[in-house]
């Protein structure tokens, strides 16, 4: 295999991933908590084929594919409640929304 | 030659995946954050392709990069500009304090582990045919091994579109309530 060793992908990923936790922990915009994870997800995904390739099988990329469709449900989801949120013209920051709070 | 020029195309594409993942989580306008995560989303494709994964490389590009992000921009266009209202955390700053300190131990942690652990192991990647990650193996193993999470991918795509027009559709009789 050319390039770097899978390592190198594993310690990308992790700082993928934490980059994304990051967000989602510190932004109060649930856009940007959506594309953060986003970012965490596609980290996850970079490890599933990184792996994948390390035991050459495609099961990961399998798993990889199953992932996006995954996330892109959670997108449309996530998007409706927040069109809901602004059409209810709701502020959209999540340490307002209280509501559900127990 | 192989070698140095593929080590070049990891290391672009790597500096362009962190700095665009940097970029999403700091923009404060939610326009150009979604246009960032197009290219962080470009960038992990050109790993996939590293990686030999070709058709998750153009799934990604054709499915994320395309389909989901327009569908990002066109809910954020519909709500406008509102970077007022969604400034960085206004929390107390033990939050600031304790989220830095959880992703420090997350990476921390995989680092120390792949470090120690698993070193002389990642680095013999199999042996692998010219049509791996290819379209053909892919579907494949799909309609085969795999069946099962194939259907139930179906599945809970369907659940998740009945999903958006419920909630559609509650918020459109919402509005409708609102005016006389």
């Amino acid at each position: 295999m050319h390039g770097p060793e899978i390592q190198w992908y594993v310690i990308l990923s992790a700082i993928l991933f934490t980059t994304g936790a990051l967000g989602v922990m510190l932004r109060r915009s649930p856009l940007i908590i959506l594309l953060s994870v986003e970012i965490m997800l596609n980290a996850a995904n970079l490890l599933l084929i990184a792996f994948s390739r390390l035991h050459g099988r495609e099961d990961g990329q399998i798993f990889a594919i199953s992932v996006m469709a995954v996330a892109a449900s959670e997108v449309v989801v996530g998007l409706g409640l927040i069109v809901a949120m602004g059409r209810r013209h709701v502020d959209l920051d999540v340490d307002k929304l209280r509501t559900l709070r127990g | 030659m192989a070698n140095f020029l593929v080590w070049c195309v990891w290391l672009v594409a790597a500096f362009a995946c962190l700095a665009s993942a940097l970029a999403v989580v700091s923009f404060r306008n939610p326009f150009y954050s979604a246009l960032a995560l197009i290219g962080n989303l470009a960038s992990l494709a050109v790993l996939f392709l590293l990686l030999s994964g070709e058709f998750v490389a153009a799934g990604q590009v054709l499915v994320y990069g395309g389909a989901v992000m327009v569908m990002f921009l066109f809910v954020i266009a519909y709500l406008g500009d509102r970077t007022e209202e969604s400034p960085w955390s206004g929390g107390p700053s033990w939050q600031i304090v304790g989220a830095v300190l959880a992703g420090g131990a997350i990476l921390a942690e995989v680092i120390v582990v792949v470090g120690l652990e698993a070193g002389n192991f990642l680095s013999q990647p199999k042996h692998i045919g010219r049509s791996f990650g290819s379209p053909e193996a892919i579907g494949r193993l799909f309609l085969t091994d795999h069946l099962l999470a194939f259907e139930v991918t179906s599945i809970v795509l369907l659940v998740a579109a009945v999903g958006g027009v419920v909630l559609g559709a509650h918020a459109r009789q919402l509005e409708g309530d609102a005016r006389p």
